[in-house]
């Protein structure tokens, strides 16, 4: 029910924003993160961006899960 | 797909696995608050990698499973309303109510209306301007302020057919109810990644502070659980209790202060009903009187009578996390997802449609 899925915004047009979901083109409300921009991947629930993912920290946990799969499950 | 794909990654989820299993020494007992979160767990086969020394026990986190009877009735009886359009999304539609569901009255030719977006509900009014439009808000911290911004995109177009039934429920004071009620003993949160995402992680610190348990907001991929598990497993063994974020790409601190200065423009906390935890203070969410003529409950004069139960359903103590679908006599016999007695059978985030769909305790 709390599902929300990465859309990347394609355009915006007032609190509306045209966004690619998966390869489709879908329409998607602005009014919840009015400062999200072209280019800004964003979670979008009910068909209202909720917010702005982080793209740096996304790509954080990614290297720390690295760090660990590397040292085996030792640290981290 | 980004953002998911990356964290479904099999060679990183070994490595966490191991992790768990090299640190994992006491045993301990998480609930994951969350049925999106249930849904992953079960689809990934989580429960079946993670050793002994760890239990997993599904929590209230299914907004339509803790919708109580008596709510379910209101929504019935607005949809018996003749020239009323009932919107809704889809999992609602099976609820069986005390007496009926939606689905039973949309065969008999009730206009009951599945939508995907609160924004489809509101282009339904637009575009039906004789007919009432009701939309059945259902959901938690996540899903309130799209309704509350629709309310208000209602009121700036000043459309006067468009109301809502604010079911909304808000999750930090029912797991201080449960906590209270000490019928489950935890040793850690998994706390809901979308809800945290509104509300922040702050919301979740008077758990680790007041009742000692281990809290770590978690993602839906299956790497976000283990990395969840991972990270309060390391609480357990240090003998820390603290909020802790797993889901940094989705979850700020502070949450969402905007989504959250819409919610409360639109709503005020008040009383909930929750299915077989009961009424919880504070912990619903009610339209304010400023924009009260939106408020389906108050616009239309509903009387659905008495609320009844389904005899021997127990998804009220599997909401509580103090059962679970195999102690259900009714569990794959009598209620299945194609019959389904309880709300915890018809959701598809349901503790019993998960353990019916992945074959546990089958």
């Amino acid at each position: 029910m709390c599902l929300a899925i990465p859309a990347l915004i394609k355009s915006i047009e007032d609190k509306e924003a045209e966004a690619e979901i998966g390869g489709i083109s879908r329409r998607i409300s602005l009014w919840l993160t009015p400062e999200a921009e072209v280019g800004d991947y964003v979670l979008v629930h009910t068909g209202y961006a909720i917010n702005v993912l982080d793209q740096e920290e996304a790509a954080e946990t990614l290297r720390l899960l690295e760090e660990i799969a590397e040292l085996g499950g030792e640290e981290g | 797909m980004r953002f998911i794909t990356e964290f479904r990654r099999s060679d990183l989820a070994e490595g966490l696995i191991t992790q768990i299993r090299h640190r994992s020494q006491t045993p301990a007992r998480f609930m994951e608050f969350c049925g999106g979160h249930t849904v992953t767990i079960f689809r990934y086969g989580i429960r079946q990698v993670l050793p002994a020394t760890i239990e997993m026990v599904s929590g209230p986190g299914c907004p339509i499973c803790v919708t109580a009877n008596a709510d379910l009735d209101k929504a019935i009886a607005l949809a018996q309303i003749p020239e009323a359009i009932t919107a809704t999304f889809g999992d609602m539609l099976k609820v069986p109510g005390s007496h009926t569901s939606l689905q039973e009255l949309k065969a008999d030719g009730a206009d009951v209306r599945m939508v995907y977006s609160t924004s489809d509900a509101l282009n339904m009014a637009e575009e039906n301007p004789t007919k009432s439009v009701v939309l059945l808000g259902i959901g938690f911290e996540t899903t309130a302020p799209t309704v509350a911004a629709s309310i208000l995109q209602a009121a700036d177009k000043r459309i006067s057919n468009y109301y809502v039934l604010s079911l909304h429920k808000l999750c930090p004071p029912v797991i201080r109810a449960i906590l209270d009620a000490g019928e489950v003993r935890l040793h850690g949160l998994i706390c809901p990644g979308h809800v945290s995402t509104i509300i922040g992680s702050h919301p979740w610190e008077f758990i680790a502070r007041d009742y000692g348990i281990p809290c770590v907001v978690s993602g839906f991929e299956p790497l976000d659980i283990l990395q969840c598990v991972a990270m309060l497993v390391a609480q357990v063994e240090e003998g820390r209790s603290e909020v802790e974020i797993a889901y940094r790409r989705g979850v700020r601190p502070e949450g969402n202060q905007e989504a959250l200065r819409i919610m409360e423009r639109v709503f005020e906390p008040g009383p909930a009903t929750w299915r077989g935890i009961g009424e919880v203070p504070d912990s619903g969410l009610k339209i304010r009187t400023e924009y009260q003529h939106f408020d389906a409950e108050l616009a239309f004069d509903i009387n659905p009578g008495p609320p009844s139960q389904p005899e021997g359903c127990i998804c009220g103590d599997i909401l509580r996390g103090v059962k679970t679908p195999v102690d259900c006599r009714l569990f794959g016999k009598a209620c299945t997802p194609q019959y389904p007695v309880g709300p915890c059978m018809v959701s598809s985030e349901g503790s019993c449609a998960a353990y019916y769909n992945y074959g546990e305790g089958l």
